[in-house]
């Protein structure tokens, strides 16, 4: 279990610090990668409270943030004009629903039967998108119009307006981020933090961790439907390939790569792997190849990921400040 | 009347063709020491986990101060006072002592289903993690990762855990297993401590320890009762020095 020391608290204001003002240094195509990759850290994020916390390696996480997305598509597709909060409560109290069941049947199992059970789920949904002409097939469906942020009778953002959407979404990342960390110092979270270690004992001590683990699905669940809306909403097309076994896969790997159990891993995983997409190809065609090789090599070098390391940097920083305070006295 | 605080009802465990639990009816009275004794395989640990919910028992009955706790899952069985260690340290290994005993103070809670305030404000559940460190002589070692302690310490830990849940009866499944002398002299101590307030129910294959710290003693043979009686009754039975004592001697 990791303490989140002074240094570290210095380093994600710096981060925040860094994305607060990248708009405004930013060209305008790496403003909206970077609205992607944040819509995306809120995905993973929620996939490493299920990974990194729970214990439950799901491989079927995808599934949430297509039926966020394809929800907005479908319920509010003939709507003029769609009230975002109204939108997104509905949205999410849906998505919730959904995680409700395909917990319910999951936790049931573990291990390697949970991973295959997720996974077979997520395929389902992702058949049921695919093969329906109703909700677009395998071509996607579009959303002809885009939800209004109001705030009262203002308009509070302009979905329209790049760096509006940017800081809209980045909000919520912090809000998402806080939120899980609140949630994990709570006595939820250490009963959650408990059942991955030990889930056995954690019974004989008096909880149900059916319970426990089913709530940490849904939690986890909605909160990657709230990362499909978002994205829905800001690119206002949905295809099936939202909710594939590929986009599972690929949020795993950004939470191992970042660092399991930490949260703010999560987010630099994401970045990493996707701003290595966009970077490479540049160089070489093979990139794919570079990127299996790095891959590779912090999984080898760095057991605890990127998040690791920067603890142990941290760790370093504080035990020398305490040894120079000593030597102070 | 004696005050019965758990009783079992011919109660049956079978694993295929195996008894391993064979009708066994014991009354367990409130306030006493009670250990079990057999040899390897005798079915000792098979009963403590009917009794703790580990293990769903074939047939028979349970009963908790009255009540039917026979098909109670483990974590009924916790929250209703019953609290059980295990044979085998079973432990969260990553976790300072402290968090170890937090995760069993914390169950004191109607749900730990919170998920606004921080678990460190809630000063009753500090202190009940605080005093199972205490009687478990772990105070000063609170901050250390249990992974990294001895063994002797890390089976104190296993008892300080459920101590932490403030059990009304204790299930102990061989607390001494593996310990040193000096460990396990101070073990003794802290279960003859625990036995001025609790009720403790003992599997135990160390027969000085026994013989100190239980009022009653069952001897069980192939999965049944052999006989229970009091230490001196157990000491004096020829059918226990035959089935048991006996050989023990006879390997020494």
């Amino acid at each position: 279990m990791h303490t989140v020391t002074r240094p570290i608290v210095i380093f994600l204001c710096i981060c925040l610090g860094m994305l607060l003002l990248f708009p405004a240094v930013g060209s305008p195509f790496y403003t909206e990668l970077v609205t992607k990759i944040m819509i995306l850290s809120i995905f993973t994020i929620s996939l490493d409270l299920l990974i990194g916390f729970t214990g439950l390696v799901s491989f079927g996480h995808a599934a949430f943030f297509g039926i966020g997305a394809y929800l907005l598509a479908i319920i509010f597709n003939d709507v003029e004009n769609i009230n975002y909060w109204w939108s997104l409560t509905l949205t999410l109290s849906l998505t919730g629903i959904v995680a409700l069941v395909i917990g319910w049947f999951s936790i049931r199992t573990s291990g390697v039967y949970f991973i295959m059970l997720t996974l077979a789920f997520a395929q389902m949904c992702f058949y049921f998108f695919f093969e329906s002409p109703h909700f677009g097939g395998d071509d996607g469906i579009f959303l002809s119009n885009k939800p209004e942020i109001m705030l009262g009778t203002r308009q509070l953002i302009d979905l329209e307006n790049e760096h509006h959407y940017y800081y809209f979404v980045l909000a919520w990342l912090a809000g998402v981020y806080l939120f899980l960390s609140m949630i994990l110092r709570a006595p939820f979270g250490h009963v959650l933090i408990a059942i991955k270690a030990n889930e056995q004992r954690v019974r004989a001590l008096g909880y149900s961790t059916q319970h426990y683990k089913l709530v940490s699905f849904v939690i986890a669940g909605t909160i990657a439907g709230l990362a499909g809306f978002l994205e829905a909403a800001h690119t206002s097309y949905v295809t099936p390939a939202y909710l594939g076994w590929h986009e599972s896969g690929m949020a795993i790997m950004m939470v191992i790569l970042g660092g399991m159990g930490t949260l703010f891993g999560a987010v630099i995983g994401t970045f990493i792997v996707v701003l290595l997409q966009d970077i490479l190809p540049n160089f070489t065609e093979h990139w794919k190849l570079i990127m299996g090789a790095i891959i590779i090599g912090v999984v080898l070098f760095l057991p605890n990921g990127i998040a690791g390391l920067i603890f142990s940097i941290s760790n370093r920083f504080s035990s020398a400040k305490k040894e120079a305070g000593k030597e102070h006295d | 009347m004696t005050d019965i605080i758990l009783s079992t009802e011919h109660l049956c465990k079978n694993f295929g063709g195996l008894k391993a639990t064979n009708d066994i009816s014991l009354n367990f009275e409130r306030g006493v020491v009670h250990a079990i004794l057999g040899p390897n395989g005798a079915g000792k640990t098979t009963l403590i986990n009917l009794l703790s919910g580990e293990l769903l028992p074939s047939s028979g009955r349970i009963l908790f101060k009255g009540y039917d706790i026979t098909s109670a899952p483990p974590e009924k069985v916790s929250r209703i006072g019953i609290g059980r260690s295990f044979q085998k340290t079973n432990i969260l290994p990553g976790f300072s002592c402290l968090q170890n005993c937090w995760i069993g103070a914390q169950s004191c809670l109607l749900t730990s289903m919170r998920f606004f305030r921080p678990a460190k404000h809630l000063r009753n559940v500090h202190r009940r993690a605080d005093h199972a460190l205490q009687l478990c002589g772990l105070s000063s070692k609170r901050n250390q990762i249990a992974a990294t302690m001895s063994y002797g310490e890390q089976r104190q830990l296993e008892i300080a855990m459920m101590l932490a849940t403030e059990p009304e009866l204790l299930l102990l499944d061989e607390p001494l297993a593996g310990m040193g002398t000096e460990e396990s002299q101070q073990v003794t101590e802290l279960l003859k401590e625990l036995a001025k307030e609790q009720t403790l129910i003992l599997i135990e294959h160390d027969m000085d320890a026994v013989f100190s710290l239980a009022d009653r003693i069952t001897v069980m043979v192939d999965g049944a009762e052999l006989e229970t009686g009091s230490v001196e009754q157990i000491r004096n039975s020829k059918a226990v020095q035959d089935a048991y004592l006996g050989h023990e001697e006879d390997a020494a």
